[in-house]
């Protein structure tokens, strides 16, 4: 390797998977592990509390709905559905508004080493999936404790995950690239999660709750999810709300928030080390 | 042999005229890149939604303005600059952590950017985890560096520690384990910048001698300082840069001459090579004498030294201080000794302009034989440190004899080995 010239390659500067796919994978892994292990670090149940996080709050929100608000009362098999609500909708918004300061956590990696930018959020959403995973183990103990018998329908959850990790994968790439040039959303987002929890059925059945609201909620892309994975998990017999403009309005928005997410990421990605 | 009025001398040489081999690893063709400064930085809703027609004016902030240079397969190569010249810019641009504006940076090979050593350390987990993850983000991959962990943790000597979590490491154990993935990481392409050099002398040198072992292994090093000492002993070729444009590319001891000409003559605004403005202190004359008195080149082993230099301040030299460094053809330090201004009572501590000064030495003489150089560094203020003139090679000699030995110098030694008696 003395003679000649070398095989010399373009220098393109930072991106959103600069560095080769297979090394954003490897990274996407570390990192999402390392955060894994973080959360739960130090915890006397250690990754108990995983598991037993959502158990509680669902057993908070079972009580209150279930005696305080009669919510679920006419709802087939409520307590179920609440739990297995819950731990859906909690995946998104785990990941969603860790994903918000991701970058920004991660300052000295970003600011000092070759580091494929995408990888920040993915792996945010990850460790949020590790969760997700652990979460609907138990979701189908109670599940089948419930009396509701497996049925081959359950295969399509797989479906539901996919959806749910699309729009979540996107909204994490809006917030964390968009997060290191306006500071707000932080906070922003903190008050939007918590109004998309009462705009998704989460807590209620989308049939039981009055047209205004439905209109409303017919605008969520995540409440046609949690729909799809009620009816093909616990009760296929769940009424169908809405016609075709009830798919298509959320489904645009589904995929309008996913090529904006693309845009904007790619776009802030290059630039992201001098903002911080 | 003395170099008279060097300053004259070097600034008319040609620049980077070094015959150069082996292919090139880093090509890098007219880069340009701007920072863009808000005036006023709009960081909120609330800021944009209060000012909505606030021009959003920016100020450019040029860091680099076109610089183009190649450096080659096994060369240490030296990055030097005042601070916000765009040197560490440039090194992130070659990391890939800014993108270029405009131009071309090509590289062969794999690279690692050391700008700080341990980054992504996370102290709730052990040594293990923590090497796999800065080693693949040096560059390694994950089996890599999974299969390099023995012999990091064999270069940090902190086997014993290898499942402790890093936060009951003590700060020199993360240095040394940090340190150490650097070395196991053997990346084709080193970029370090200067940060690494800071710390104790002792690390600074480990540093130092293991990018040299890289690059005696035909590997490539691009270091980033303003420690012109480091340029002069290590590197192969410096270039300078100043306000975002290369000044000067070739020999480390020319570019440290002109880059101490930019700090300390005054006016850094690109007066171009060959065309320096004047410096604050000229040499008029510097040359050694034997015992006798006599000016002589060389020297003979063991004869003590008369050492003497004139020199001509062209401004005021306010509470001067002159300093000569020898050091040997390799550049390493041998020895050192300086004084300030002899005075009498009362008198301004200053040298004014115009105003001569003849330093006289008398050194004994504990040199082995071979090649020496002598740098003089003056500076003035010395209360700030702020330096007057570096001129780097005051003169040249050689010192004769017979007696060879170890090293660079005899010491006196009064050793003796005897065999001790049975008890």
């Amino acid at each position: 390797m003395t003679e000649g010239t070398l095989d010399l390659r373009d220098v393109r500067g930072p991106s959103a998977l600069g560095g080769g796919w297979r090394r954003s994978l490897e990274l996407l892994y570390l990192i999402a592990s390392t955060e894994f292990k973080r959360t739960y670090f130090g915890t006397a149940l250690g990754y108990l509390w995983s598991v037993g996080r959502p158990l509680l709050l669902f057993g908070v929100l079972l009580a209150v709905f279930t005696q305080a608000f009669h919510l679920g009362k006419s709802v087939p098999h409520y307590p179920v559905l609440l739990l297995f609500n819950i731990v859906l909708f909690s995946f998104f918004q785990e990941a969603t508004s860790t994903s918000v300061p991701a970058i920004v956590s991660h300052e000295a990696i970003v600011r000092k080493t070759q580091f494929p930018r995408l990888v920040i959020p993915l792996s945010v959403v990850l460790t949020a999936l590790f969760n997700l995973v652990l979460n609907l183990v138990v979701a189908f103990i109670f599940i089948l404790a419930f009396g509701i018998d497996p049925r081959w329908s359950w295969l399509l959850l797989l479906v539901v995950i996919a959806m749910l990790l699309g729009i979540t994968i996107a909204m994490s790439m809006l917030l964390s690239s968009l997060y290191p040039r306006f500071r707000d959303l932080g906070i922003i987002w903190s008050v939007a999660a918590t109004a998309l929890f009462y705009a998704t059925p989460v807590l209620y059945a989308l049939e039981k709750v009055s047209p205004a609201l439905r209109n409303v909620v017919a605008l969520n892309p995540l409440a046609p999810i949690l729909e799809l994975a009620r009816r093909w998990v616990i009760d296929p017999h769940a009424p169908v709300i809405g016609g075709t403009a009830k798919v298509l309005v959320p489904l645009g928005i589904y995929l309008a928030a996913c090529v904006l997410a693309v845009w904007i990421f790619n776009r802030e990605a290059p630039r992201i080390a001098e903002e911080l | 042999m003395p170099h008279q009025d060097e300053t004259a001398a070097v600034t008319s040489g040609p620049t980077g005229t070094e015959v150069l081999e082996g292919p090139v690893v880093i090509e890098a063709r007219e880069v340009r890149k701007t920072f863009r400064i808000p005036d006023r930085r709009i960081d909120s809703f609330k800021e944009r939604a209060t000012h909505p027609f606030a021009p959003l004016t920016y100020r450019d902030l040029p860091a680099l303005r076109g610089i183009s240079f190649d450096v080659h397969l096994g060369e240490f190569f030296g990055i030097v600059g005042r601070n916000g010249s765009g040197k560490t810019t440039l090194l992130k641009l070659m990391a890939s952590i800014y993108r270029a504006d405009a131009g071309r940076i090509r590289m062969a090979g794999r690279l690692a950017p050391f700008i700080e050593l341990g980054v992504g350390f996370n102290p709730e987990l052990t040594s293990r985890e923590n090497v796999v993850l800065n080693g693949v983000l040096m560059g390694l991959s994950r089996r890599e560096a999974q299969r390099r962990f023995d012999a990091v943790l064999e270069f940090a000597e902190l086997h014993e520690f290898a499942d402790l979590k890093l936060k009951n490491y003590s700060s020199g154990m993360m240095v040394r384990l940090a340190f150490s993935v650097m070395v196991e990481a053997e990346a084709d392409i080193m970029l370090i910048d200067e940060v690494l050099a800071v710390g104790d002398a002792a690390f600074a040198q480990k540093c130092m001698d293991v990018f040299q072992a890289r690059r005696e292994a035909g590997k490539t090093v691009v270091l980033v300082t303003h420690d012109m000492a480091t340029v002069q002993s290590f590197c192969d070729r410096a270039m300078l840069i100043d306000g975002g444009e290369l000044r000067y590319i070739g020999d480390p001891e020319e570019a440290a001459l002109r880059y101490y000409r930019l700090n300390f003559g005054g006016a850094g605004d690109g007066a171009p090579a060959g065309d320096m403005p004047d410096v604050n202190v000229r040499i008029i004359d510097a040359w050694l004498e034997n015992s006798a008195g006599k000016r002589v080149e060389n020297v003979e082993q063991g004869e003590p030294i008369g050492f003497n230099v004139i020199i001509e301040a062209r401004r005021d030299l306010v509470k001067p201080v002159f300093g000569f460094h020898f050091l040997t053809e390799h550049s390493l330090q041998v020895f050192g000794f300086n004084s300030t201004l002899t005075r009498r009572e009362h008198e301004p501590d200053v040298v004014p302009a115009g105003q001569r000064v003849r330093i006289s030495a008398r050194i004994e003489n504990p040199l082995l034989p071979g090649r020496y150089h002598v740098r003089s560094i003056i500076s003035r203020n010395r209360s700030q440190g702020d330096l007057a003139l570096h001129l780097l090679r005051l003169l040249d000699f050689v010192v004769y004899g017979t007696k060879q030995g170890v090293g660079s110098v005899a010491v006196q030694t009064d050793i003796e080995a005897v065999v001790e008696p049975q008890p």
